[in-house]
């Protein structure tokens, strides 16, 4: 066996060449960006190393407010979209007719473009010289005064960004939510409505804890994907966030890299790193708590 | 008796608010279809929008192909796609294939640094690719677009675990026949994996055909926007601002293919999602 050897590496060279010069390489290499001071991308050189990259960071009134911002999607959508998805795979779980069209509609937001389709939101919600927009149509027939949800307020801007991420967030869950119900043994209802529990017992007492670890997985999943958040924000609010207020994490690393205040790598890789810490923070307490919390089968 | 009207009121209340949700999900696809049907004068001369139009016009069809170079961001998608799927699938089949049945030395600290790597966000070695990419002078490229995203570790993990299911003795046999390991992959070990094979190619069109943050680091030059890209670039110049049916058209144009793509392999890609998918 052992003559396949090199065959057997040949076999994987192309995977081990890609890895390593887009994954690893870069890896070490942020690494090394982020302690390297006041780096010059034309001249490629660099004046010391230390940790004055994190510091400018940290004190940076753009990174502050795209924290803020990250931090602020995250607490709202992961919890609501979560919430909602499981109401939904529960009622879809309840019924037989139309169940199909109702679960194909739901995963319609995973196959569209952020992009395309957040224009339509900042449609419905803008106003324009023409008009105040729907959604201001609608608001205005309980009698409240019209809000410029794109470049309103604060709490109108993060309203529009929190409803649009959970729309299209919400098809992943539903799709494994419904899965996941779909996969409890029917033996333990049975059983339950035999000893006459009633169905908000069975829910709690059954259904939560037998789909818990299902339930964990996508909270872990949509904490990870919250903290990423960036397309949706281009797709509402354009490519310039910062005029906005609305830049994440992730934009601001993307700024930092490209576009108007760009070429400052080092800067980027100071930031990438604050958000992978945070990431990785939160996923570690989330399996901690979880490995007490859940009940795995 | 009453019992069977409580679920009977229970059941009604479910379905209304499946409805609900239903159409805050369907509504945007109703709303940009609308639109883009109406008139550039209509539209702006409504201040309540109408809910349907009894004049539909496929001027602003006509305008999304010729007053911005629409087709050409279709067809930069559709290269880009097709490439990068083909080339990762190029990439990760022997891989997945010496994992799973070629025996050597490693293997399994191999496998593990492989697996180690599933959990590196694109987000952090992103800025050297971008550098890298530059200092190739590879912007503006195909191939600086394609290169970063040919591999997945999570797609070879996925096809490893697959290849492993199909039993030891076809190997052995095609061994004994004298087959080659090439061609065992290629004839038995393919054709037997189709169906996930096939779920790896649909997430990842899925995937390039949304992609839009590498397609903007990489590319300053409208002749190699993709679909996401151009719509940006729709928004911030084109059309004159304004220009909202036409928008609308462009965003039809551009989700049209995944929704086709969707309806025809509905079952494979919720499935593949379930097992496969992210984004969320």
């Amino acid at each position: 066996m052992k003559k396949n050897n090199w065959k057997a590496w040949l076999y994987l060279l192309p995977a081990m060449v890609f890895l390593g010069v887009f994954m690893v390489y870069p890896l070490i290499d942020v690494c090394i960006y982020s302690l390297e001071e006041s780096y010059n991308f034309a001249s490629q050189s660099y004046t010391g190393v230390g940790l004055y990259n994190f510091r400018y960071v940290l004190s940076d009134p753009y990174f502050v407010r795209a924290l803020q911002n990250t931090f602020l999607i995250v607490a709202i959508t992961v919890p609501l979209s979560t919430g909602l998805s499981l109401l939904i795979a529960l009622g879809l779980s309840s019924i037989k007719p139309l169940r199909n069209a109702y679960q194909t509609i739901y995963f319609l937001p995973y196959v569209t473009n952020t992009l395309a389709v957040g224009l339509v939101f900042m449609i419905l919600f803008k106003r324009t010289a023409y008009t105040d927009g729907l959604i201001n149509l609608l608001i205005a027939k309980f009698g409240a005064g019209p809000v410029d949800f794109i470049e309103g307020p604060y709490w109108a801007k993060m309203f529009v960004m929190c409803f649009y991420t959970i729309w299209v967030v919400m098809p992943f869950k539903i799709l494994i939510l419904t899965s996941a119900l779909a996969s409890v043994n029917p033996d333990y209802y049975k059983a339950a409505r035999v000893d006459g529990a009633t169905s908000s017992r069975i829910f709690w007492k059954i259904t939560l804890p037998m789909i818990s670890p299902t339930v964990f997985y996508l909270i872990i999943t949509g904490f990870i994907g919250a903290f990423k958040a960036y397309s949706d924000e281009v797709a509402i609010f354009g490519t310039n966030l910062n005029a906005a207020g609305m830049n994440t994490i992730v934009g601001y690393v993307y700024d930092m890299l490209y576009g108007d205040s760009g070429g400052y790598p080092s800067y980027a890789a100071a930031a990438a790193l604050i958000l992978f810490a945070i990431v990785f923070t939160i996923t570690y307490i989330n399996l901690t708590f979880s490995k007490n919390k859940v009940q795995y089968m | 008796m009453i019992e069977r009207k409580n679920s009977r009121v229970s059941h009604a209340l479910i379905y209304l608010f499946l409805t609900v949700w239903a159409l805050i999900v369907l509504f945007p696809f109703y709303w940009m279809v609308l639109t883009s049907f109406k008139s550039f004068t209509a539209y702006n001369s409504e201040y309540i929008p109408k809910f349907i139009t009894l004049q539909p016009t496929l001027e602003n069809y006509r305008d999304a192909f010729t007053t911005v170079p629409l087709g050409r961001y279709f067809l930069n998608t559709l290269i880009f796609t097709v490439a990068t799927t083909g080339l990762m699938m190029v990439v990760i089949v022997p891989a997945a294939f010496a994992f799973a049945r070629l025996e050597f030395k490693g293997r399994n600290g191999m496998f593990a640094l492989f697996l180690s790597l599933m959990m590196i966000p694109t987000e952090l070695v992103i800025i050297t690719n971008y550098v890298t990419i530059v200092n190739w002078n590879m912007r503006n490229t195909y191939l600086g677009l394609i290169l970063p995203s040919v591999t997945s570790v999570f797609y070879i993990y996925l096809l490893k675990e697959n290849f492993e299911a199909i039993p030891d003795e076809l190997y052995k046999a095609a061994k004994v026949d004298g087959t080659s390991d090439l061609k065992y992959l290629l004839k038995v070990m393919v054709p037997i994996s189709q169906p996930t094979i096939v779920t790896i190619i649909i997430l990842k069109v899925i995937e390039c055909w949304n992609s839009y943050v590498w397609p903007r680091l990489i590319t300053y030059d409208a002749n190699y926007y993709l679909v996401s890209n151009g719509i940006q670039e729709i928004r911030e110049n084109g059309f004159g601002r304004e220009n909202t049916p036409a928008m609308m058209a462009a965003v039809v144009v551009i989700s049209v293919p995944l929704i086709i793509l969707f309806l025809i392999f509905r079952k494979k890609i919720m499935a593949g999602v379930s097992r496969g998918g992210t984004k969320g």
